[in-house]
């Protein structure tokens, strides 16, 4: 019968239409997919996939923001953001287990991440040049990614969507922490209300570029929504997004960088919504691609912690052999 | 490879169960063991009074390194009292594939359940 | 308003004493942490990326207490964040241990080690201190660097006793650190006043518990003692290694370049 091996391996599952109409009914009737149900083996790299990626983002997002927990400017801030970048990689160990669910293991994710064969949020390769950063970051990146992941807790596949709870149970004062930030920048002297206009210029147009290429071209979203994997369209959160943040820039004083943003009451079917500008595509794929202004420093980085870390995890491994035998020993 | 994907292994019980994925996935298996750091599936109970309950998975080369990983990456937040962390491949779970002989036959033996039978209102819970 | 000219002016009092001790404390424990925190998002495997920002958390937080009480003891208005940021390097009264590069993760988990094999009598102790809010503080530090102890001395067992490599590692963060750890137990006049009012333990006085617990970690990871010609003093004068004063230049840069304002 069906099985689930590691990533390439043949799978001996006839997809007959008999066996995906069953796996979509389950599907329908909001069952949940757990380890080893049969499930077609596209809707198993589907999940290793965006898991992986996910996962990824994670590890690599705790670089631009750790690169400020040695610089935080009062030690309120300092185990603030320490906490939240550990978070972040928690988040990251959760994901990998999931995935691991899956069949793969995290030494390949790991390596598929290195060899730069795996993608993970283009995001991350923004640099932070400015303390404004850390609290752009939280108020708007993990604003944009709180959006995404809500739903994720409903996600048809159980490990991912338990992981999901987990990691939306944590993130919740990440956002705050970020708005908190903000605002105390925009109570500050001029120059910080500066820093932290700057900051919001610079990320609110990645931000909403966070959510993906438009509906209209975006390779995956049917058949992940068909699956319940997503619940929502790359737009439908976007826009979301959008219009929770902009009375948020309000409250404290900041500007978004979008001249066409206008409340057009007919948007969400009546309910009203915001109108903004043409999102650059270029640049999205730009990074997406690996032209990022970080991306190389993001991959040498993680690559020299794995690296470096090595002789570590060979030691710990050897240790533990060593003393498995002598117990065996001595029994 | 997870607990949570061991279903395969248990179908040494299948004698039919000898198709040539299962050996490769127990070379990748041993050779993960070996050179890599071994999967801990780990268990916090809540507080006192109650189940310990699986909250996820972890990677340590021991014992002893899976319990302080767990205590760190687990209960960051107050989320329990006790820890217990198992080898994944020491997880022994039933084959998905006999799910049914396994689980459906207890669907209708509605007599092990108190709605079964018929008592007068007048006495109340019982 | 430096603090040097802050503890002149209280020179020989009880408190200038307590105040000084309290500072010295919470340097250690601020700059350790900030040395640990670096590791954040480098660590050689993801379950230690929790592990090393769980125990810089952990000092940073004891650093706090610390510098909050030092701060209202001065009664100068002064916060823990002025006495964490705002002194200039030569008042920073931390142990040259605790400023050590990072070097690698065994010259780190074995710094760690050192220091809490020695804060733990240190706190037990205080736990019983004449001093209530410093025997509150160490009634809660003592539980948090107890796992210190335990997890860094893990990973000495494992480094000393793995591979060849991590083996060679292990010994070579012996041999570079070991010179430093002699200043753990120093006493200054300040300190000494402390221990006759019986607000801390004197630090000699906590040298066989040091040793046992070292000893004990260093037979399971084969790790010898090296000779020590020489032992190193000068944190506890103000005196550092050049490596401080980068670390300093990180630490205090944004209160640094945006004087006086809030955060």
């Amino acid at each position: 019968m069906y099985s689930q091996g590691l990533i390439g391996a043949n799978t001996q599952a006839e997809e007959t239409q008999e066996f995906l109409d069953a796996f979509q009914a389950r599907i329908d009737a909001e069952e949940k997919i757990e380890p080893n149900d049969p499930m077609p083996e596209a809707y198993r790299r589907t999940l290793v996939r965006m898991i992986s990626q996910h996962a990824h983002s994670e590890i690599v997002g705790m670089l631009p923001e750790g690169n400020w927990i040695t610089r935080a400017p009062s030690l309120r801030r300092k185990v603030a953001l320490l906490a939240k970048v550990q978070d972040e990689g928690g988040h990251g160990l959760y994901l990998y287990s999931a995935a691991e669910t899956l069949g793969v293991s995290r030494e390949q994710l790991t390596e598929d991440l290195l060899s730069g064969k795996a993608k993970y949020s283009s995001i991350f390769n923004y640099p932070t040049p400015t303390w404004a950063d850390i609290g752009a970051i939280g108020w708007l990146v993990d604003g944009a990614a709180i959006m995404n992941q809500v739903p994720l807790c409903r996600c048809s596949y159980g490990p991912y969507a338990r992981a999901m709870v987990r990691v939306c149970k944590e993130e919740s004062f990440h956002q705050r922490q970020g708005y908190e930030l903000m605002k105390s920048l925009t109570e500050g002297t001029p120059e910080q209300k500066d820093l932290a206009q700057d900051a919001l210029n610079r990320w609110w147009w990645p931000s909403i570029m966070m959510f993906g290429p438009s509906d209209t071209d975006s390779l995956h979203s049917d058949q992940s929504m068909a699956w319940k994997i997503k619940r929502f369209s790359n737009d439908e959160l976007r826009q979301s997004f959008i219009d929770a943040t902009v009375p948020q820039a309000e409250l404290i004083g900041l500007t978004l960088p979008d001249p066409d943003l206008k409340w057009n009451p007919d948007k969400n079917k009546g309910k009203g919504g915001y109108d903004f500008g043409p999102i650059d595509w270029d640049e999205f794929w730009r990074v997406v691609k690996g032209h990022g202004m970080m991306n190389k420093d993001r991959l040498a980085a993680r690559k020299k912690a794995w690296d470096d870390g090595a002789w570590v995890r060979e030691a710990a491994v050897a240790h533990a052999k060593k003393h498995a035998n002598e117990a065996a020993e001595a029994a | 490879m997870s607990a949570e994907n061991k279903g395969r292994e248990v179908n040494s019980q299948n004698p039919e169960s000898t198709d040539p994925e299962s050996t490769d996935r127990e070379s990748a298996d041993r050779e993960s063991t070996e050179s890599l750091m071994p999967l801990w599936e780990v268990f916090i109970r809540p507080r006192s009074g109650l189940n310990h309950k699986h909250v996820g998975s972890l990677h340590a080369p021991d014992e002893v390194m899976a319990v302080q990983a767990a205590r760190d990456v687990y209960t960051r937040r107050e989320e329990g009292n006790s820890i217990w962390v198992v080898k994944a491949t020491h997880i022994v779970a039933s084959d998905p594939d006999r799910a049914a002989e396994n689980f459906e036959p207890a669907a209708d033996k509605i007599y092990r359940h108190p709605s079964f039978y018929d008592i007068p209102d007048e006495v109340g819970h019982m | 308003m430096a603090a040097a000219s802050q503890s002149a002016n209280l020179a020989g009092s009880a408190d200038a004493a307590l105040i000084a001790t309290l500072i010295q404390l919470a340097d250690d424990h601020l700059i350790l942490g900030h040395r640990v925190s670096e590791w954040c998002g480098h660590a050689p495997m993801l379950e230690e990326d929790l592990s090393l920002p769980n125990m810089a958390l952990d000092l940073i937080g004891q650093a706090r207490h610390l510098y909050a009480y030092a701060a209202e003891k001065e009664g100068s208005g002064r916060t823990e964040d002025d006495l964490a940021y705002l002194r200039p390097d030569r008042q920073y009264r931390n142990c040259l241990l605790v400023e050590r590069p990072n070097t690698d993760f065994a010259h780190t988990m074995l710094r760690q080690l050192y220091f809490a094999a020695f804060m733990h009598p240190f706190w037990r102790e205080a736990v019983n201190s004449t001093d209530d809010t410093l025997a509150a503080i160490a009634g809660k530090a003592i539980k948090e660097i107890s796992y210190h102890i335990r997890h860094a001395g893990e990973w000495v067992v494992r480094l000393g006793d793995g591979t060849a490599e991590s083996a060679a590692r292990m010994q070579a963060a012996v041999e570079s650190l070991h010179c430093y750890t002699d200043e753990l137990f120093s006493c200054d006049d300040n300190r000494r006043a402390c221990v006759q009012a019986g607000v801390v333990a004197d630090g000699e006085a906590l040298r066989a518990d040091w040793d046992e617990t070292i000893n004990a970690v260093f037979a399971k990871a084969n790790i010898v003692l090296p000779e020590v010609p020489f032992h190193q003093y000068g944190g506890r004068q103000g005196q550092h290694t050049e490596d401080f004063g980068f670390l300093l230049a990180e630490l205090q840069y944004m209160q640094r370049a945006y004087p006086g304002a809030a955060w």
